[in-house]
């Protein structure tokens, strides 16, 4: 019967039908070879055809919110729920309330899929947090906080840099079962957010003490969880399915659920992330995406999930399996699964991230007590979250705009004067502009247009996908820097500060290596010195966000070679990331090293240009080195110089790769440069384009001006 | 000029030094691509342990669900986007500036300041209007449209140095040509381009380095894994929950690789060819 309704629809749809489902995702390895078995069987069953795109992580989420209002995108997405609010806002997805069958599911699977009482997709497989016990260390898995921090004393061995528990501390999704078992609500009643509260302190106070114990260690990152327990340098590890993947196959282990607090009796309540089928809400074959995305979750769908995927199904069923019921990972994830809760998946929600992880870190580094560093959280989310500007009328900046148009063509037009005619003051000018039109139009065109479309943004409020005119309410937030103290690292002013620093100090870092490394190559009688130009210029051949993951590695605090190689000189390592100087030196290392090389090449080239006779002259009078370096080299490089070091400031005013991938912004936001803060209103914060493009104009006339006053100290010729 | 020892031993060692500090952290990655282990590696010591090409293989070697060679696809989606960029950027470029650099036409002081200004715009903001109007013109989940965005970013850089170079070229040589005969045209393709090889050289390396190192773009505007670039396929190892750090390392000196290729055939136009614009001041 089911078989006759399924070919009707296919017969009735079929002209449709010919084009095939788009499906996209974000998995790798088992997890996409599962899906593309799972879609194989579908359209063996269906005989609809998919396509699948997978999408790297980092793009996924920009790359829907474009395409789908645009009808670019797919039929069916998997995305995980928390940004389900999101979608439904930019009314991406589509409901499928009637469509689910609830009972097939864990509960707690389907509440995370509802906005506002209706659903939205599938639920294919969850993610929580479980403790990893290895069991040649730990012989009883601990129940209780009590008995965990009794095992922790036993375990740990500092000395030997061994540790009772390691797992990503600073990250608030890991730390936020300890908000939970300490009594601490995210939300109150009304779904505002209370950060600032005891049982906050309390979470901040444990887990601080467990680190100022040597329980754990310092800055823990993914990577070092893993080496620590795959060594059994970690007797116990926090994390999720993902994980098991990466243990080491002589490493005994156990997966149970988190502890509970001593102090409260609540056990420590992991946060449950869901991972759906989400059918777009602009697909054009609707039954076949539903249907899709329904098998996806179902059946033999789910049994390829578990094997090869490694995933932990949402499906009951699936756990009647008898290979499932024969897998103590997925089993003992059963266990944890059904002790947590689904991650909020509010706009509140999306909010909160970045506060508590600007208190997390703090209280971890030191520099905020464990009893303030809720206030900090709570200020901080205040300051994130603006309230929508009142409108503005438009009229009034049209109208402006049309006048400095207007403006600018009379006096363009006066200026011109009628002294000479147009075609005696330019001969050439049909010439000239033939062969000017094919890139003017193309500039014209995709740059001028998008910059254009940037800078109008700036006067609009961006929420969810509606726009509203609020006029210069954004500036006038930004330049007073509302809601927070000018000299916090959320300020305008302090980012400029930085920003400002951050470019002098890398120019000059780069002038004066690149001029040096030049005059050393000089010689054309230099032995090697091919060899050396080639070796000097690789770190400009790298790809810049490449240079920028590999650095950020070598800048670890316990594991990095820098540090290693400080310690070889006897100097204690440097916790890199938690000082706001330190930081943002390794900032600077890394763009010094991408750098420089640019430098050095004009500099030889410079160098070049300026004829030795003037040398062997100054020779001949006597001139030291030194006064020749400083009265025939250095005024004779000023011209060659100058343009690349304006264009070199403009480059690194706006270096966002390394500010991003390197120090991230740590500690707290305070080496963002204006880019990367612009970047950060513009996706991290709830996609406020607005303010973001604001941001962006304040930059552009930033560096307008730098550039008129270079253009003064330069002299009419250059730039 | 005759050096003591002493100075040129100096200069040996401070060269020497500098070049431990550029190639360290290349060591590192070359370490990590070779090393049997998935995670970062955390040693001082630059070289790898035990070697293996594990990583290499399975990046090289990467195949789609339909037994497409993905690798090998989106090497010539590279190659091919890459290629065109540079041929597009380059021969718009290369008229643009010569205009700007010889002939008097309204609105060029207007038009050289647009192409510094444009520069300022943070790149990131553009998207969301990009995407518009790549879909309006139809050149969307297309490498047409790639190499149109790509090519017009990095224009302005091109056309800013290559202007800069013409205006070093004596315009004696192109009247000279001009009294032989020469038409326009052929003063600018035989006389003036040829001289001006090492800026062209320079500005098609920009050019491709802009197009074979973009990610966000390729990443968002193309619909098809085989069609994607490899910067796009390198992203794709760097994972939510974990990265697989063999893999992106080995990916990484793949994709670096043909760029430090270029670099080292070109080197020898690139000191030329940066500065001799600049120069004449």
């Amino acid at each position: 019967m089911k078989q006759w309704a399924w070919l009707t629809i296919l017969l009735s749809v079929s002209a449709l039908a010919e084009k095939p489902l788009k499906l996209w995702h974000a998995y790798r390895g088992g997890e996409e070879r599962a899906i593309e078995l799972a879609v194989k069987k579908f359209t063996a069953e269906t005989g609809t055809q998919v396509e699948l795109l997978s999408v790297p992580y980092d793009a996924f989420s920009s790359k829907l919110t474009s395409a789908i209002p645009h009808d670019a995108g797919p039929d069916v997405f998997i995305f995980a729920h928390e940004r389900l609010r999101q979608f439904h806002r930019l009314k991406v997805v589509a409901t499928t309330t009637t469509r689910v069958d609830r009972t097939k599911y864990f509960p707690s699977t389907v509440d995370a899929l509802e906005v506002d009482g209706e659903l939205y997709g599938y639920p294919l497989s969850l993610k929580t947090l479980a403790l990893f016990v290895n069991t040649s260390l730990v012989t009883n898995a601990p129940t209780t906080t009590d008995e965990l921090l009794a095992e922790l004393a036993r375990t740990t061995d500092a000395t030997q840099y061994r540790y009772g528990l390691a797992y990503a501390a600073g990250d608030f999704y890991l730390h936020a079962p300890f908000v939970f078992g300490f009594g601490a609500k995210l939300f109150d009643e009304s779904g505002r957010a209370t950060l600032n509260t005891p049982g906050m302190a309390k979470s901040f106070g444990f887990v601080k003490s467990l680190q100022d114990r040597g329980f754990m260690p310092k800055e823990v990152s993914g990577a070092l969880v893993k080496s620590l327990f795959n060594e059994g340098r970690a007797a116990m590890v926090i994390s999720g399915p993902w994980f098991t993947g990466e243990i080491e196959k002589s490493v005994a282990y156990r997966i149970v659920p988190l502890p509970i607090v001593s102090e409260t009796g609540l056990p420590l309540t992991p946060w449950l992330g869901v991972e759906a089928a989400l059918v777009s809400s602009r697909t054009e074959q609707p039954e076949q995406a539903h249907a899709l995305a329904k098998y996806l979750s179902l059946g033999e769908a789910t049994a390829l999930r578990v094997d090869p995927g490694g995933q932990i199904p949402a499906e009951i069923a699936a756990y009647e399996r008898p290979e499932v019921q024969q897998d103590p990972i997925i089993s003992a994830f059963r266990d944890v699964a059904t002790r947590a809760a689904p991650t909020p998946n509010t706009l509140e929600m999306a909010r909160v991230w970045e506060p508590m992880k600007l208190a997390l870190r703090g209280v971890l580094q030191g520099d905020v007590l464990p009893d303030q560093a809720g206030a900090l959280a709570e200020r901080r989310f205040r300051a994130l979250n603006r309230e929508r500007p009142a409108d503005a009328n438009p009229l009034p900046f049209v109208l402006v705009a049309l006048l400095a148009v207007a403006g600018l063509a009379v006096w363009q037009w006066r200026r011109r004067g009628p002294a000479q005619a147009f075609a005696k003051r330019y001969p050439e000018a049909s010439r000239g502009l033939a062969y000017v039109a094919p890139a003017a139009i193309g500039i014209g065109v995709l740059v001028v247009i998008p910059f254009a479309v940037g800078i109008s943004l700036a006067f609009f409020h961006h929420d969810a996908g509606d726009y509203s005119f609020v006029g210069l309410a954004n500036f006038v937030d930004i330049l007073t820097s509302k809601g927070y103290r000018i000299t916090e690292p959320l300020s305008f002013w302090f980012t400029l500060a930085v920003t400002v620093a951050w470019t002098f100090i890398n120019v000059v870092l780069h002038v004066s290596i690149g001029l040096f490394l030049a005059i050393l190559l000089k010689d054309p009688l230099l032995k090697l010195r091919g060899f050396y130009r080639v070796v000097l210029i690789i770190p400009w051949a790298v790809p810049n966000y490449i240079t920028a993951l590999m650095w950020k590695g070598m800048f670890h605090q316990q594991f990095g070679a820098i540090n290693g190689l400080l310690a070889a000189f006897g100097i204690e390592p440097v916790s890199w990331f938690t000082h706001f100087s330190t930081s943002f030196a390794a900032n600077v290392i890394t763009n010094t090293w991408l750098g420089f090389p640019f430098m050095m090449v004009v500099s030889l080239g410079a160098l070049q240009s300026i004829p030795q006779d003037l040398y062997e002259a100054a020779e001949v009078d006597g001139a030291s080195k030194w006064v020749q370096f400083r009265r025939i080299t250095l005024p004779l490089l000023k011209p060659a110089l100058l343009p690349s070091v304006i264009l070199g400031s403009v480059w690194t005013f706006n270096m966002f790769n390394i500010i991003y991938l390197v120090s991230g912004g740590e500690p707290g936001g305070a080496t963002d440069i204006l880019v990367s803060e612009a970047y950060r209103w513009a996706f991290q914060r709830n996609e406020q384009y607005g303010f973001a493009a604001a941001y962006s104009v304040l930059i552009f006339f930033v560096l307008l001006a730098w550039t008129r006053i270079t253009r003064r100290l330069s002299g009419p010729e250059a730039a | 000029m005759k050096r003591s020892g002493l100075t040129v031993a100096l200069i040996h060692m401070g060269l020497v030094l500098a070049c431990a500090a550029s190639l360290y952290p290349v060591l590192w990655v070359v370490k990590m691509a070779l090393s049997p282990a998935q995670s970062l590696s955390l040693s001082i010591n630059p070289f790898p342990e035990t070697v293996t090409f594990d990583h290499f293989r399975d990046v090289i070697f990467s195949y789609d669900s339909q037994g497409r060679w993905l690798f090998g696809r989106q090497l010539l989606a590279s190659i091919v986007v890459s290629g065109a960029t540079t041929l597009v950027g380059l021969s718009l470029a290369v008229t643009a500036a010569y205009a700007l650099s010889r002939f008097r036409f309204p609105g060029k002081d207007a038009g050289m300041q647009t192409l510094l200004v444009t520069q300022m715009f943070p790149a990131t903001l553009m998207l969301v209007p990009l995407y518009r109007l790549l879909q309006t013109l139809g050149l969307l989940d297309s490498w047409g449209g790639l190499v149109l965005v790509y090519s017009t970013s990095s224009l302005p850089f091109c056309v800013w140095m290559l202007k800069g170079y013409f205006d070093t070229i004596p315009r004696e040589l192109e009247e000279a040509a001009v009294m032989d005969g020469a038409t326009p045209w052929q003063v600018f393709t035989r006389v003036v381009l040829p001289l001006a090889r090492p800026a062209l050289a320079v500005t098609a390396l920009f050019s491709f380095m802009t197009a074979w190192n973009e990610f966000i773009l390729a990443a968002t505007l193309i619909n098809d894994a085989a069609r994607f670039t490899l910067p796009v396929a390198l992203q794709q190892y760097v994972g939510e929950w974990k990265t697989e750090w063999g893999h992106f390392a080995a990916g990484a000196l793949i994709v670096s690789a043909p760029v430090m290729a270029l670099f080292f055939a070109l080197q020898k136009f690139l000191v030329g060819g940066l500065t001799a614009g600049a120069v004449k001041g």
